[in-house]
């Protein structure tokens, strides 16, 4: 199966993250946590979703990706817009300060 | 041009001093998002693709120079200097924090504007006819009354969680610009064998996954039983539509299901229990609001000015512009100026904070103030001296908005699709952006004539594309992008559905497709014949063969 990852919106600001290996999060793709198997994907979600992190993110939820040496990159196409930012708009989002 | 009184005042500001605490209950974690998440939707605050969207209500797309300012200043303050104007004559921001949207929504406050009314299962922002109180064309001004529906409507205790959202629009004149046969209720004044101005009310139009045209369900109530009217048909639809089902909880589902008949039965039957009761209007109290939106002072002018004569003759581009953009007004010596939102290969909507303030200063300096948002994406100067048109036309020009396009095959229609929406299953943008460069010469548009593309990057059809000329509807087909064909579609008063040609298409192959189509329509029209026209006359088999073939 492929690798998974949780994604999410920040509450304070909307902006997209993903869950890292400490349960945190991170605005930067690559540093997300991979779950290899979908009993790790469940128990990632699971941690992305209490109460706790309900004052940290909105709406967590698993992607599908692959990894390679050059990073992490989602497999659906709107996955890959909220890695980035808007394509019309290439000087806003993420991809402005790449 | 209507302004608060006291009790509007006090109401959105106690809104928007409610929503703040709600804000930092959320902030806190004592609301959790299941909790904020509806009270977020009222105050019209979305989650989308990369951040929260706020949707601003512009009330019957009227907006005042000062208004359109302060729009401005907010995109600079709370977002990333730009906004995008929507089919639903409203305007969002794509990039608000969450922190932050109390203190935007004070500022929009402090112009009279607000969120209300622009999320969840209520009566939404009622639209008109961007030409309000301007159009030659026009029997009476609809503003009044869609002020008095915004009063009527707004935080209505009954009408709070309908099944579903509830969008009302009105047409004071025979030429539907308000699409008032795609909307859940239609309102189109006319008058009556007696001389009476009145509403023939239409009753479950509306696009999205099924689009129906809307039905009459009453061909004429006066003014004065308008609202009555209202109230009865919004109680049939309470009672009977769907609550099981998301997407047959719409009031068109309900008036296809029991029929229009019986659904008019089932309204005047619920009106005749309230019709003399409260919400019969007075003449006396709709002349209080005919007066709140009175003619500004018109100078007395010969209808035919010398200068602005000369200057079409003497400046191909302004005449370009006058040809496309300008639309004869109901007091001589005036016009309309339509301010295109939609420059060869930009996104149409778009507006930047700086060009939301020139457009104001433009409004002070040469419409009296006065600005309209069209349900098209573009805005609109009403009231501008045939005498001024060509220092305004330069003005714009300097600030990149004078493109001359209005109704032209670049003049399209789209939703912010995957580029932005949540829901989306295919961008909308770039491809009405590779659409408007394919055909972004001048002459060529002119030559095509009236063509009207709309673009929804998903089946909700917030792009109107089942009512585009040509629709373009996009999907996503194992992973990739891909879109679907519409033709014959039509908002106007003439309002159609229009019919999917064959298979879709994918991205490459899409604006090749359309350009198929636009080069059959001009082999084959009749002198005269727009687009629309050609199509009604010889249907699609024409169009799928260069689309198809023998396939």
């Amino acid at each position: 199966m492929s690798l998974q990852i949780v994604t999410a919106n920040r509450l304070d600001d909307g902006l997209v993250v993903f869950m890292t290996a400490n349960h945190g999060w991170s605005d930067d793709i690559h540093q997300a946590v991979l779950a290899e198997d979908q009993a790790h994907a469940d128990d990632l979600l699971a941690r992305a979703s209490t109460r706790d992190q309900d004052i940290v993110v909105v709406g967590p939820y698993l992607i599908e990706v692959e990894a390679s040496e050059a990073g992490i990159v989602p497999t659906k196409y709107r996955e890959v817009l909220r890695t980035k930012g808007p394509s019309v708009r290439q000087d806003l989002g993420y991809q402005a300060g790449q | 041009m209507y302004r608060y009184d006291d009790f509007d005042r006090q109401l959105v500001l106690e809104r928007t001093e409610q929503f703040r605490g709600q804000v930092a209950r959320r902030l806190s974690g004592e609301l959790t998002e299941d909790q904020f998440r509806p009270l977020r939707l009222m105050n019209g605050v979305y989650l989308q693709l990369h951040a929260y969207m706020l949707r601003v209500a512009v009330p019957y797309g009227t907006l005042s120079g000062a208004q359109l300012r302060q729009l401005g200043y907010i995109a600079r303050k709370y977002d990333k200097g730009y906004g995008h104007f929507t089919t639903r004559q409203n305007i969002q921001y794509n990039w608000p924090k969450l922190a932050e949207l109390p203190d935007a929504l004070l500022d929009l406050a402090r112009v009279e504007m607000h969120a209300i009314q622009t999320s969840g299962n209520c009566i939404r922002n009622t639209t008109t006819d961007q030409y309000a109180g301007a159009a030659a064309d026009e029997i009476e001004d609809p503003r009044p009354y869609c002020e008095l529906i915004r009063q009527w409507s707004t935080f209505h205790p009954e009408f709070t969680y309908l099944p579903r959202k509830f969008k009302i629009a009105v047409t004071g004149a025979p030429n539907d610009r308000a699409a008032v046969r795609v909307h859940d209720i239609g309102l189109r004044m006319h008058q009556n064998a007696e001389g009476e101005t009145g509403f023939e009310v239409i009753v479950g139009g509306g696009l999205g996954r099924t689009p129906f045209v809307g039905k009459t369900i009453r061909d004429f109530i006066g003014k004065n039983d308008l609202f009555s009217y209202l109230e009865a048909t919004l109680r049939v639809y309470n009672r009977f539509g769907r609550r099981d089902n998301k997407y047959k909880a719409r009031i068109k589902i309900l008036v296809h299901e029991i029929g229009a008949e019986e659904m008019a039965r089932l309204v005047e039957e619920e009106w005749a229990q309230i019709k003399d009761g409260s919400l019969k209007v007075s003449d006396a109290e709709i002349a209080q609001y005919i007066a709140q939106f009175a003619p500004p002072s018109f100078e007395t002018l010969p209808d035919d000015d010398a200068e602005f004569a000369r200057r079409k003759v003497e400046n191909p581009g302004f005449a370009a512009w006058v040809r496309s953009n300008v639309v004869a007004h109901k007091q001589p010596g005036y016009a309309i100026a339509n301010v295109s939102l939609k420059p060869i290969g930009g996104i149409p909507g778009d507006a930047t904070a700086d060009q939301m303030e020139r457009v104001a200063d433009l409004a002070d300096q040469y419409s009296f103030g006065d600005v309209r948002v069209t349900h098209e994406q573009n805005l609109v100067l009403p009231h501008v001296k045939k005498a001024d048109l060509f220092s305004l036309w330069a003005e714009l020009s300097n600030a990149g908005l004078a493109t001359a396009n209005l109704g032209y095959v670049t003049d399209i229609i789209a939703c912010p699709g995957l580029d932005y929406c949540a829901l989306a299953t295919a961008r909308s943008i770039p491809l009405s952006q590779r659409i408007s460069e394919r055909f972004g010469d001048l002459d060529r548009q002119h030559h095509i004539g009236e063509l009207k593309i709309k673009i929804s990057g998903c089946i909700n059809a917030c792009g109107h594309h089942h009512v585009g000329h040509i629709g373009i509807l996009g999907l996503d087909k194992r992973g990739k992008e891909f879109y679907q064909i519409t033709l014959g579609g039509d908002a106007s008063e003439n309002a159609a559905i229009g019919k999917i040609v064959g298979a879709g298409f994918s991205e490459a192959e899409v604006v090749d497709a359309i350009e198929a189509i636009v080069t059959r329509y001009l082999e084959i029209r009749d002198a005269g014949e727009r687009f629309i026209d050609t199509y009604r006359r010889v249907g699609t088999d024409p169009f799928k063969e260069v689309l198809y073939g023998d396939r």
